[in-house]
């Protein structure tokens, strides 16, 4: 899924702070699983953002929708008979949502309310890690089905580098040392013949330095 | 001399059979060629080649490859060091082509340290292609004259390809395997990270020796001898993948107020002593960091002195 974390409340209210009456719409899909955007978070968003502005003096009107998702215009277009009667719309979505209500409603400001990271899963509760570059020619098979290029710091497809010790990366304890993982792995595998070759270089143009993406389903497309 | 690959003082003197003998300079913070010329000094005729530093641990300094040039005007060999941190492969590309073109012929691959530890940890990385890919990249554009797109190169480089070797990372089992990978892609000469472990490098250099690796490039072993025990201890701690055992601190300690630059000095002096009777050792590349001016002691005490001409 697509993981996110919450902007700080203070670049929130900065966002937001020539507005009377604003709308938090919240999303169903990723950011509810990592619990950052769904309507809880937006809830909890919602009175926090009530109380700061009233301490200012300044009262704040906050109302909250979360629909399914917001990266597909059927639940966007859900809101068309709310969405301008506010100052501003604060969107806790991935970054996709509020793109897409921008699209759909050219007249109202749309606000991010979450910094989106990555792609990932959960490793334990309240703990959720990268996994994915979505680099758009998947490899992880060669790699005992964990990706360099997403998880090793320099995207090394011969790795490890120098600077793997104890199992970690060199830019911090934090981080585990993917590549010395792969290498556990194929070694225990019996298999560490596979990362003898030199893997040649990849090719990004499927990647986002090959421009915008889009994917296209025939059957689909009327 | 036309099976030469390169035509380098560092191929001759390795294909000579000699000991070699390599320094290292950083280029300055700035544009002072002075300070650069002075450094540089020091080495002239001490070293066999200078190895010329890409924004090391990720801190901006002149380009490597100007450095370089400068270095060649001042009658000092350069190994010109290319790290993947900071160039897409056109970038790569078009300064070997143009190291080659100002007359310089070592080039060193590196992964290069993460911007994190530099001092632009705000910038954007760009690892285009790894150190591996890099070494294989400089050898087909020497070798087959061809860009990694296979299009043709109108008089192709002339480069004697070094990468780096780090016998003290981890999973250091791997590690002599990771060595044979550079050398199936193309390198010429190795350059081990700074050596303080003994018993480590011994065992290293076995497997190496057993996997007849040695036979096929030239491993120069890294020396650096320490200044301070302030310096030992941030080595071992704060730099990833160097292990400086605490037997070393302990003698550096001993040594008592004033005297620890002189042990360190003696303790590069009993490796380097070392080196030269180690199978599978065919040089010393000394890393005297910031401390240039030493190093013609160095190599004297050491019995380096005079380098060969060939």
């Amino acid at each position: 899924m697509i993981i996110a974390d919450r902007k700080p409340l203070a670049e929130l209210l900065d966002m937001i702070q020539d507005c009377d009456r604003i709308l938090i719409i919240g999303c169903k899909g990723c950011v509810t699983v990592c619990n950052v955007g769904g309507a809880k978070e937006a809830g909890i968003l919602a009175s926090a953002l009530k109380i700061a502005r009233k301490k200012e003096g300044r009262p704040l009107e906050v109302d909250e929708r979360t629909l399914e998702r917001q990266c597909d215009p059927e639940y966007i277009e859900q809101v068309k008979n709310e969405v301008g009667d506010y100052d501003a719309v604060i969107s806790m979505a991935c970054g996709v949502g509020p793109q897409f209500l921008s699209r759909a409603y050219p007249e109202q400001r749309f606000f991010p309310a979450v910094n989106t990271t990555s792609f990932g899963g959960a490793v334990q509760h309240g703990v959720w890690e990268e996994r994915c570059a979505g680099c758009g020619q998947c490899v992880i098979h060669y790699f005992g089905g964990m990706c360099p290029i997403a998880r090793c710091s320099k995207s090394l497809l011969n790795g490890p580098c120098g600077g793997s010790a104890g199992g970690k990366c060199e830019i911090s304890k934090d981080v585990d040392c993917i590549w010395d993982m792969i290498v556990r792995k194929k070694t225990e595998q019996g298999r560490l013949e596979d990362l003898l070759d030199v893997k040649p270089p990849k090719s990004w143009d499927t990647a986002r330095d090959g421009g915008p993406r889009r994917s296209v389903r025939e059957e689909l497309v009327q | 001399m036309s099976n030469l690959k390169s035509g380098s003082n560092l191929e001759k003197v390795l294909k000579a059979g000699h000991f070699a003998f390599t320094g290292e300079c950083g280029p300055p913070k700035g544009a002072n060629v002075e300070h650069l010329k002075e450094k540089v000094a020091h080495l002239k005729g001490v070293v066999d080649a200078v190895n010329v530093t890409d924004n090391q641990t990720a801190v901006v300094r002149m380009s490597s490859w100007a450095a370089g040039t400068i270095m060649l005007q001042e009658g000092v060999e350069p190994n010109f060091q290319m790290v993947c941190r900071d160039r897409n492969r056109l970038a790569m590309m078009s300064d070997i082509l143009g190291v080659s073109a100002m007359g310089i012929r070592n080039m060193l691959c590196l992964s290069g340290d993460h911007q994190r530890f530099g001092n632009h940890p705000q910038s954007k990385n760009v690892y285009d292609i790894d150190s591996m890919q890099l070494i294989a990249l400089v050898k087909k554009m020497r070798d087959e004259g061809l860009f990694l797109n296979d299009e043709e190169i109108d008089v192709p480089p002339r480069l004697f390809i070094g990468a780096a070797a780090n016998p003290f990372a981890e999973p250091h089992e791997f590690r002599p395997h990771r060595l044979a990978k550079k050398v199936e892609a193309g390198a010429d000469f190795i350059q081990t990270q700074c050596i303080y472990n003994m018993e480590r490098f011994r065992g290293f250099m076995k497997r190496v020796v057993d996997m007849g690796i040695h036979e096929k490039c030239s491993i120069l072993a890294g020396v650096t001898p320490m200044k301070s025990v302030g310096m030992a201890k941030y080595m071992g701690k704060m730099v990833p993948g160097m292990d400086v055992p605490d037997e070393l601190i302990q003698r550096l300690q001993g040594a008592g107020k004033g005297k620890v630059a002189e042990e360190g000095i003696r303790f590069a002096l009993e490796q380097i002593q070392e080196f030269q009777e180690m199978e599978g050792v065919a040089g010393v590349h000394l890393m005297a960091i910031e401390w240039e001016h030493r190093v013609p002691e160095i190599a004297e005490r050491a019995g380096m002195l005079p380098r060969p001409r060939v």
